[in-house]
């Protein structure tokens, strides 16, 4: 009895040794779920815009966007015009991320011979694990001055006169690898209007969404409703649908709007063609993006510049 | 009888005290993952300086694991790409690797020096489970010791797809590069 016990006992040691890379796995495993990292929610879209308007994407630190979109004229303008493409309007823009959290952007418009500026923040950002966040909140602030001679030239006319101001609080959930949804309350600001008794602050909500059809493609829908108390009367409620295609450091953006514009203060509110009477205009975003600074060298640089 | 249990009480604590003495561990091992092509457009390599490593001393029982989305590329777009169409990190959040340093009984933990060794074992990266060896090195310097590995795995055996557009971008073989300095599990 004592033999078998002392051999069963003097097995036991060996036992402890050759149960080892479980008990390494083990405590693997243990190390890392006692990390509490937060997680968060990475590309809800596949660029700064879903269509027209912004997401909550920034482009990151250090990096370079540059953007040209078009838009041609509507098809139901007939073969005349070649279903709209003798007609194009177009921005050109450049974007830059100074931060992860805060890009910065300006751009021409051959609309109105536009200039705008922007600022993109983000506020809150969707994440799992040790923070936990819903949803990510990102701020944009726009400033659109359009150049083309004043209508009147009799009265006095201030450059300002020429200026629109655009607030935006984008709110974006991403639910899954493949879906996400944004909603944006925006209010548009006109220094002048047509009419004493027309609103100078303009209220709307943007709504969107993108699909993924497969990893480096997607679908993209966007609506925008003008809250009915301040809606321009001869204005049309954009929408538009979107197709994404990214290919490395591109990506293009296929669109079909009714909107010709692709600034804030126009696509919202100076949308003149329906989809239903076939004011359909087709388009496209180009993003390239460069990338100016290392992302990897932050430490570094921040000590060489303090 | 009592023989006995004293010797299990014994015995119990002379293998626990040995594997807790053999233990050692890091959380800041450095992984490097290059897939730079012959002609490069551009450079495409990560580093992830938080993987979390145990090696067993006397054994030469050896585990990583790294979360895919601490990889740090030189293009945030890289690191977008990488977690959302390379790796899907969102469906595999960690690789890690699980095995053996066959011919730990060569290393003189006791003296400094650097000591050839391979090591076996099972790699996991996106989902996949593979076996690999690889050739490294263990560096013993003032009682500390560091453990280096370089290996190259074909990213098509872990179903790592490369798209036609993308083709000359990306090689088709990965280079792994380890690098841990160990400190005594407590």
């Amino acid at each position: 009895m004592r033999k078998i016990l002392l051999s069963v006992l003097l097995i036991f040691p060996f036992q402890f040794i050759f149960s080892q890379p479980d008990d390494l796995a083990k405590m693997l495993e243990e190390e890392l779920a006692s990390e509490s990292t937060t997680d968060y929610a990475t590309a809800s879209f596949k660029t700064t815009r879903l269509v027209n308007a912004h997401t909550n994407e920034n482009v990151g630190r250090g990096v370079m966007d540059m953007r040209i979109s078009h838009r041609f004229g509507p098809m139901n303008s007939g073969i005349k015009n070649f279903f709209g493409l003798d007609q194009a309007t177009m921005r050109v823009a450049l974007e830059y991320g100074l931060t992860d959290w805060l890009m910065i952007g300006g751009g021409r418009s051959t609309y109105e011979k536009t200039y705008d500026s922007f600022l993109k923040a983000k506020i809150l950002r969707q994440s799992t694990g040790k923070r936990k966040m819903p949803i990510s909140v990102s701020y944009l602030s726009a400033i659109q001055t359009k150049t083309i001679p004043f209508p009147d030239q009799d009265r006095t006319n201030f450059f300002t006169s020429n200026m629109f101001f655009v607030n935006q609080i984008i709110i974006a959930r991403k639910f899954s690898e493949g879906v996400s949804i944004m909603i944006s309350p925006t209010v548009v600001h006109r220094n002048l209007v047509p009419t004493v008794n027309d609103p100078h602050d303009l209220f709307s909500i943007v709504m969107g969404g993108r699909v993924k059809i497969t990893k480096r493609m997607s679908v993209n829908l966007e609506y925008i409703y003008q809250l009915p108390d301040t809606k321009p009367a001869e204005s049309v409620n954009s929408l538009s649908i979107g197709f994404d295609l990214e290919t490395g450091g591109h990506v293009f953006q296929f669109a079909f709007t009714n909107s010709q514009a692709q600034i804030e203060k126009a696509f919202i509110h100076e949308t003149r063609g329906s989809w239903s009477a076939g004011d359909i205009i087709s388009g496209f975003n180009l993003s390239r993006v460069f990338t100016l600074k290392d992302p990897r060298s932050k430490n570094k640089e921040a000590k060489k510049e303090w | 009888m009592k023989i006995s249990s004293i010797l299990s009480v014994f015995v119990l604590f002379l293998s626990l005290q040995l594997s807790a003495q053999d233990l050692y561990f890091t959380k800041t091992a450095k992984v490097t993952l290059d897939a730079t092509p012959e002609n490069p457009v551009e450079e495409i390599e990560a580093i992830n300086n938080e993987a979390t490593s145990f090696l067993n001393k006397s054994t030469g029982d050896l585990v990583f694991a790294v979360l895919v989305k601490s990889f740090r590329f030189q293009k945030a777009l890289m690191e977008e790409h990488f977690n959302e169409n390379y790796l899907e990190s969102n469906k595999f959040p960690k690789s890690d690797f699980k095995g053996k340093i066959t011919d730990i009984a060569s290393v003189n933990f006791d003296k400094d020096g650097t000591y050839p060794v391979t090591v076996e074992g099972k790699l996991t990266m996106h989902g996949v489970t593979q076996t690999v060896s690889a050739k490294g090195e263990i560096t013993v310097s003032g009682g500390k010791f560091s453990a280096k590995a370089k290996f190259t795995i074909q990213l098509s055996d872990y179903k790592v797809e490369r798209p036609g557009v993308v083709k000359d971008k990306i090689s088709e073989t990965a280079t792994i590069e380890v690098d841990a300095k160990y400190e005594l599990k407590k």
